[in-house]
C-alpha cells in the first residue's frame, strides 16, 4: 500500500475507515440522539439543537460528540438520548424534553467529564426518572444484525460506516469473490426473503444470475412498506442507509445487473432523504459508476417513489409503478428474473433482505445460519405495537416464541388487560390465539395457525379487542387498495365487506358466516396477485380461531 | 416566474429519464399543493406524454391531489396501531367540529380533512399529522386544541 498515491488514498476505504476512527477517538463523550421518524414526531429536532448549543457554551465541542441517529427501538418512549462517556456507564434517557436535554448536559455530562480516572460517576435523583435501563428485557433479549449500528451511528455520513467496517464486505465481493461464490455463500446461509413470502433469496439471485441478456439487466429493493402498523423497512432505510445499498451492490455483482433501482413510499420522506443523500456520498467515494474498487464492476442506482397504493409491493405492479404506470400486476409467469423492469431481467428483493447480505459476506454465512431455526435463518426485525407496554422496533432470532416477544421483551399488555391475540402479517395475515403463545415465529409454524411472517408487523390485542371487527378493518383496507383489475378481488373483497358489516351490525345469519367461507376460498384460488390471494386471511383466520365471536352476533336471528 | 413555467421545467428535469412520470407528479404537487389540471395539460405537452396516461396515473395513486386542499392538511392515521387505540373516534370528533368528511376541505378553505394509511410511528398512537407536524397519543379531547392551534397560527400570519 505504500506506492498509493494521494488521490488513491482519498478513495480508499482503509485509508477512510483509519481516518475516521482517528477523528472519532478524540472524543470522550458521545451522545446518542435518536432522530427517526417517531422520535422526531416527538421532538427530538429541537432537543438536538439545544444540546448542541449547549455544548458550545461550555467549550466541549472537542470532546463531546452528537449524533444524530436512526431508530434505537424503544419509540413509545421517544424522544431518546444516549449518553456514553469513556470510563462511565452508558446512560439511556427516556422522554426528554428540552429542558431535560440541557440539564442532561449541565448535571450529567460536564461533572462526569470533570472526574478522574476510576471515579465513578452517580447520576443525580431528579434526572432519574427519565432514565431507561439497559438491563430491561426490551434491549437484553434482541439479537441485532440488521439493526447492529442503529442508534449508534450517524446515517448521514459515509465515513462513520466505513469505520464501522462498512463496504469491506463489498470490497471482498469484488476482489476475492467469482459472483457464482456469491449466489453459493448466500444460498447456504440460508437467507428467505424478508418481504414475506420467504422466498430463498439465493435461489432467487441463481434464477436472475442464469438469465442472458444484451443489455440492461436491474436489481430492485422494494422500499414500498404497506402494512399499516409496521415501520421495519422504513427504520432500517433511515438507520442503515449504506448497508442496504451495500446489499444491493453485493447482489448487482452476484447476478450481472447493470443499474439499481429503489422504490420507497413516498409517505417515507426521511427514509427517501436519506438514501438519496447515501448514493450521493457514494458516488463522491467513487463506491457508485464505472470500475468500483479499480475492478471491473460498474453500477449506479436511481430512486423512484410510490404514490399511496399498497397493491405496489406486488412485484409486477411494483414495476409497472416504476415505469410510471398504474401499479395494477400482471400474471405470472413470466417472472420478473426472466422479463421484468422495461421486460429486462430484474430480481426484486426486499430493504430487510438486502440489509442482511453485508454482514453474512463478511461474517460468513455458518455464522448466520448459527440463529433461528432449521429453516428460517438469521434474524426477523419486528415492529411491535398495539396494545403492548414497550411498543417499538425490535430485532429477534428466528424461533423467537411470541411469549418472549410480547411479555418479556414487549412487557406485556398495559393497564391489567389480558392478551387475547397477536396479529402478524398486516392485511394478508391472520390472528394468533394465546394457545399458541409458545409458537415459534419462523415460516412455517406461522402458516401452520393460518398467518404468515409477512414482511415483519406484529400487532397485541387485549380482551377488549373485537375480532369480527378487526377482520372488517383490514378487509376494509384491502377492498380500498384492490387495484380493480381481477374480479374475484374486486368484487370478492366488496361482497365480503358488506358481509361482515350486515353481521357487526346484528343482521346476519349463520348462512352469511358460511357465504364468507365460500367467497374467501374463491378469492385465495381465483385472484390474479397476491393481494386478492392473502386478502381473505384475516377473515378466514378469525373464522378459525374466533368463531364464536361471529356466532354471537348472528345467534338473536337464528332463533 | 409564472405558473406556467414550472411544469415546463419539471417537464424539461425529468423528459429524458426512464419512469419518471410519477417523480414529475411529484414534484409538480410539492410545489402547488396538488395536480392543476393546466399544469397537467402543459407537463403532457411537454413530455410528450397523453394527458389521459397522466389522469390514469394521478387517479390510480391515493397520494396525488386533483383539487387545492385546505391550508393546514389534517391527516388522521388510520394504520392498524392507531384504530385499536381508538383513532376511529378522533376522525369522527374532526369530522363533526369541521363539518366536512374525509378528503373535503372546509368551505373557507381553512382545513382539510383526511386519513393515511400509516404513518409509520406506531409507537406513538394513535397519529394526527397536520401539515407535516406530528401529534402522538391524540384523543377525540384533543381536537378542539389541535384546530384552534392552527387557527391561530393562520391569524397570527394573516395580522404580520
Amino acid at each position: 500500500m505504500a506506492d498509493m498515491s494521494e488521490i488513491e488514498k482519498r478513495f480508499d476505504i482503509h485509508e477512510i475507515a483509519k481516518n475516521k476512527k482517528q477523528d472519532l477517538d478524540r472524543y470522550v463523550c458521545n451522545i446518542y440522539c435518536c432522530h427517526s421518524t417517531g422520535c422526531k414526531s416527538s421532538g427530538s429536532d429541537s432537543i438536538l439543537d439545544l444540546m448542541k448549543k449547549s455544548i458550545e457554551e461550555h467549550g466541549l465541542q472537542g470532546k463531546v460528540r452528537i449524533v444524530a441517529t436512526g431508530c434505537m427501538g424503544l419509540c413509545a418512549q421517544g424522544p431518546l438520548i444516549r449518553v456514553e462517556i469513556k470510563g462511565q456507564k452508558d446512560v439511556l434517557y427516556k422522554r426528554v424534553e428540552p429542558l431535560i436535554s440541557r440539564i442532561i448536559i449541565t448535571e450529567h455530562v460536564v461533572p462526569a467529564l470533570k472526574l478522574e480516572e476510576g471515579q465513578e460517576f452517580v447520576l443525580p435523583d431528579f434526572l432519574q426518572e427519565y432514565v431507561l435501563s439497559l438491563d430491561l428485557p426490551f434491549f437484553k433479549k434482541q439479537e441485532k444484525v440488521v439493526l447492529k449500528q442503529a442508534g449508534h451511528m450517524d446515517p448521514e455520513d459515509i465515513q462513520e460506516y466505513i469505520a464501522g467496517g462498512g463496504y469491506l464486505a463489498l470490497e471482498k465481493v469484488l476482489k476475492t469473490m467469482t459472483p457464482e461464490q456469491v449466489v453459493e455463500e448466500i444460498k447456504k446461509s440460508g437467507l428467505r426473503g424478508r418481504g414475506g413470502a420467504g422466498f430463498s433469496t439465493g435461489m432467487k439471485w441463481d434464477f436472475a444470475s442464469r438469465v442472458k441478456t444484451d443489455g440492461d439487466k436491474f436489481i430492485i429493493c422494494n422500499g414500498d412498506e404497506g402494512d399499516p402498523g409496521a415501520y421495519m423497512d422504513r427504520s432500517i432505510l433511515e438507520a442503515n442507509p449504506h448497508g442496504v445499498i451495500e446489499g444491493m451492490m453485493i447482489a448487482a455483482y452476484a447476478i450481472g445487473a447493470t443499474e439499481g433501482w429503489f422504490y420507497i413510499r413516498a409517505e417515507y420522506p426521511l427514509a427517501v432523504e436519506r438514501i438519496e443523500k447515501a448514493i450521493k456520498a457514494c458516488k463522491k467515494t467513487r463506491l457508485l459508476g464505472n470500475n468500483i474498487m479499480g475492478t471491473d464492476f460498474s453500477f449506479n442506482i436511481d430512486i423512484r417513489l410510490g404514490a399511496g397504493a399498497f397493491v405496489c409491493g406486488e412485484e409486477t405492479a411494483l414495476i409497472n409503478s416504476i415505469e410510471g404506470k398504474r401499479g395494477t400486476p400482471r400474471p405470472r409467469p413470466p417472472y420478473p428474473t426472466d422479463r421484468g423492469l422495461w421486460n429486462k431481467p430484474s430480481c426484486i428483493n426486499n430493504v430487510e433482505t438486502l440489509a442482511n447480505v453485508a454482514p453474512i459476506i463478511l461474517k460468513g454465512a455458518d455464522w448466520f445460519a448459527s440463529f433461528g431455526t432449521a429453516t428460517s435463518k438469521g434474524t426477523k426485525v419486528f415492529a411491535l405495537t398495539g396494545q403492548v407496554e414497550h411498543s417499538g422496533l425490535i430485532e429477534v432470532p428466528m424461533g423467537t416464541t411470541i411469549n418472549e416477544i410480547v411479555n418479556e421483551i414487549g412487557g406485556g399488555v398495559p393497564n391489567g388487560k389480558e392478551l387475547k391475540a397477536v396479529q402478524t402479517g398486516g392485511p394478508s395475515g391472520g390472528v394468533i390465539p394465546t394457545e399458541y403463545l409458545n409458537l415459534p415465529l419462523c415460516y412455517e409454524e406461522l402458516k401452520k395457525v393460518g398467518s404468515i411472517m409477512g414482511s415483519g408487523g406484529m400487532i397485541v390485542m387485549d380482551e377488549t379487542s373485537d375480532m369480527v371487527d378487526i377482520a372488517k378493518f383490514y378487509l376494509d383496507f384491502t377492498v380500498d387498495e384492490s387495484c380493480g383489475k381481477c374480479a374475484p378481488c374486486r368484487i370478492g373483497g366488496k361482497q365480503m365487506l358488506l358481509l361482515l358489516e350486515k353481521i357487526i351490525k346484528g343482521r346476519g345469519t349463520k348462512a352469511d358466516i358460511e357465504q364468507l367461507r365460500q367467497i374467501a376460498n374463491a378469492m385465495q384460488k381465483a385472484s390474479l396477485c397476491g393481494l386478492g390471494q392473502t386478502a381473505p386471511n384475516p377473515v378466514l383466520s378469525t373464522l378459525r380461531f374466533f368463531l364464536e365471536e361471529y356466532e354471537s352476533k348472528v345467534a338473536k336471528n337464528e332463533k | 416566474m409564472g405558473d406556467a413555467s414550472v411544469a415546463a421545467q419539471i417537464a424539461n428535469k425529468w423528459r429524458k429519464k426512464r419512469g419518471s412520470l410519477i417523480m414529475a407528479l411529484h414534484e409538480l404537487q410539492d410545489v402547488k399543493g396538488y395536480v392543476p389540471w393546466e399544469d397537467a395539460m402543459e407537463l403532457a405537452q411537454a413530455m410528450n406524454i397523453p394527458l389521459a396516461r397522466i389522469y390514469e396515473v394521478l387517479t390510480f395513486y391515493n397520494f396525488f391531489k386533483l383539487d387545492a386542499p385546505g391550508k393546514a392538511v389534517i391527516s388522521v392515521c388510520t394504520g392498524t396501531a392507531c384504530y385499536l387505540k381508538g383513532n376511529d373516534k378522533t376522525l369522527e370528533e374532526f369530522k363533526k367540529q369541521l363539518g366536512i368528511n374525509e378528503g373535503e376541505s372546509t368551505p373557507d378553505k381553512m382545513f382539510h380533512l383526511q386519513c393515511v394509511r400509516c404513518v409509520g410511528c406506531c409507537g406513538l398512537a394513535p397519529v394526527c399529522v397536520v401539515n407535516g407536524k406530528t401529534y402522538g397519543r391524540v384523543g377525540a379531547g384533543d381536537v378542539a386544541n389541535i384546530l384552534a392551534e392552527w387557527r391561530k397560527k393562520f391569524e397570527d400570519e394573516s395580522k404580520e
